[in-house]
């Protein structure tokens, strides 16, 4: 199921490079279609997926919902803080992100850890300022296990697990998300090439 | 008269080429582990450390401070064996993340890396090969 999920997003993503000048970036996750009837005629409307509400606390201790992100994209990754593989590679990607929308109020960055017993409001702000990161733009996330676990796997579609090195396990992926709140890309995290992708794309999203 | 002068000119060839061969020995030496050190690098070090040996904020520390590299030459294998914690100062930066320890690494591999390490990244702190990773290891703490 998942796989066949990644073999869409590469087609999906293959197809898309072929219309390089106006790109529109394609739409991911299952989608249901509903007829509706509308002055006597019958239209197809498409739902696509979208995220779920969801309640977090940032590194500063403030309550961060879905709300926070209505009319905004944002980039959403899974990390935790004593991460001993994929993370700084990941990370030092984001900063690249960081660094270019940390001015534009209408993107953000969500930094979801997956180890909430060790990584507590205290030990991301201090990650944070190691990081060299300030302000609102990028926000590191610590919720219930469960919540985090549900809305990586099912919603971001990104796989994470607690039996790994140092603890955990999670892909690199980088998940695009329009003001909508739909899947707009997947890109992997320890990837410089894809992560400029995921840059100029960013760009593209947020003219629509 | 013409035989002595051939002579002449082939012991200053012969001597000129002992010489560069000498040389040349102990610049192999050195290329042989640099070389493989990049390697090595790629996959055992770059992925906390960076492409270009410049770290991840105050997280993970950067290659660029020549000095505090020199100072601490013969510690560098112990940090690479049995890994590294509590307050570092370098590149007017603390760092106190530990690093895992890469103890999977043999003499002559932490060579490798500690020579292209430490002649990379605007640093020239010349070989460091296995015998001398062996003594140094016999210092750790």
């Amino acid at each position: 199921m998942k796989n066949a999920l990644y073999a869409i997003f590469a087609i999906v993503f293959l197809a898309s490079c072929s219309h390089p000048d106006k790109k529109i970036l394609p739409i991911y996750g299952e989608r249901q279609t509903v007829s509706k009837t509308v002055d006597g005629k019958t239209e197809v409307d498409t739902i696509y997926k979208t995220i779920p509400p969801f309640t977090f606390v940032n590194q500063y201790g403030k309550t961060i919902t879905e709300k926070d992100l209505d009319g905004k994209i944002y980039v959403a990754d899974f990390f935790f803080t004593s991460c001993p593989n994929i993370c700084p590679i990941m990370q030092r990607n984001m900063l690249a992100v960081y660094n270019e929308f940390k001015a534009d109020s209408g993107v953000k960055i969500l930094s979801h850890t997956i180890d909430p017993r060790h990584d507590t409001v205290p030990v991301l702000k201090e990650y944070a300022d190691k990081l060299g990161i300030g302000g609102n733009s990028w926000w590191l996330l610590l919720g219930p296990k469960e919540a985090t676990y549900t809305l990586a796997e099912k919603h971001y579609l990104v796989a994470v697990n607690d039996k790994g090195e140092g603890g955990y396990v999670h892909q690199g992926w980088f998940v695009l998300i329009d003001k909508q709140k739909r899947i707009r890309g997947a890109y992997d995290g320890t990837d410089v090439n894809a992560v400029k992708q995921l840059i100029a794309d960013m760009h593209t999203l947020e003219q629509e | 008269m013409k035989a002595k002068f051939l002579f002449i000119i082939a012991l200053f060839i012969t001597i000129a080429a002992i010489v560069s061969s000498c040389q040349s020995e102990s610049d192999m030496t050195f290329n042989r582990y640099y070389t493989s050190g990049s390697l090595l690098y790629q996959t055992k070090c770059q992925n906390c450390h960076g492409m270009n040996g410049e770290g991840l904020g105050q997280l993970i520390p950067p290659f660029s401070d020549s000095v505090y590299l020199k100072k601490n030459i013969t510690k560098l294998p112990c940090f690479i064996k049995n890994g590294a914690n509590g307050a570092i100062t370098l590149a007017g930066k603390t760092f106190n993340s530990k690093m895992p320890a890469q103890d999977n690494l043999s003499a002559i591999e932490v060579g490798e890396i500690l020579t292209y390490v430490t002649n990379s990244f605007g640093n020239k702190l010349g070989l460091i090969d296995a015998p001398k990773v062996n003594a140094d290891w016999t210092n750790c703490n």
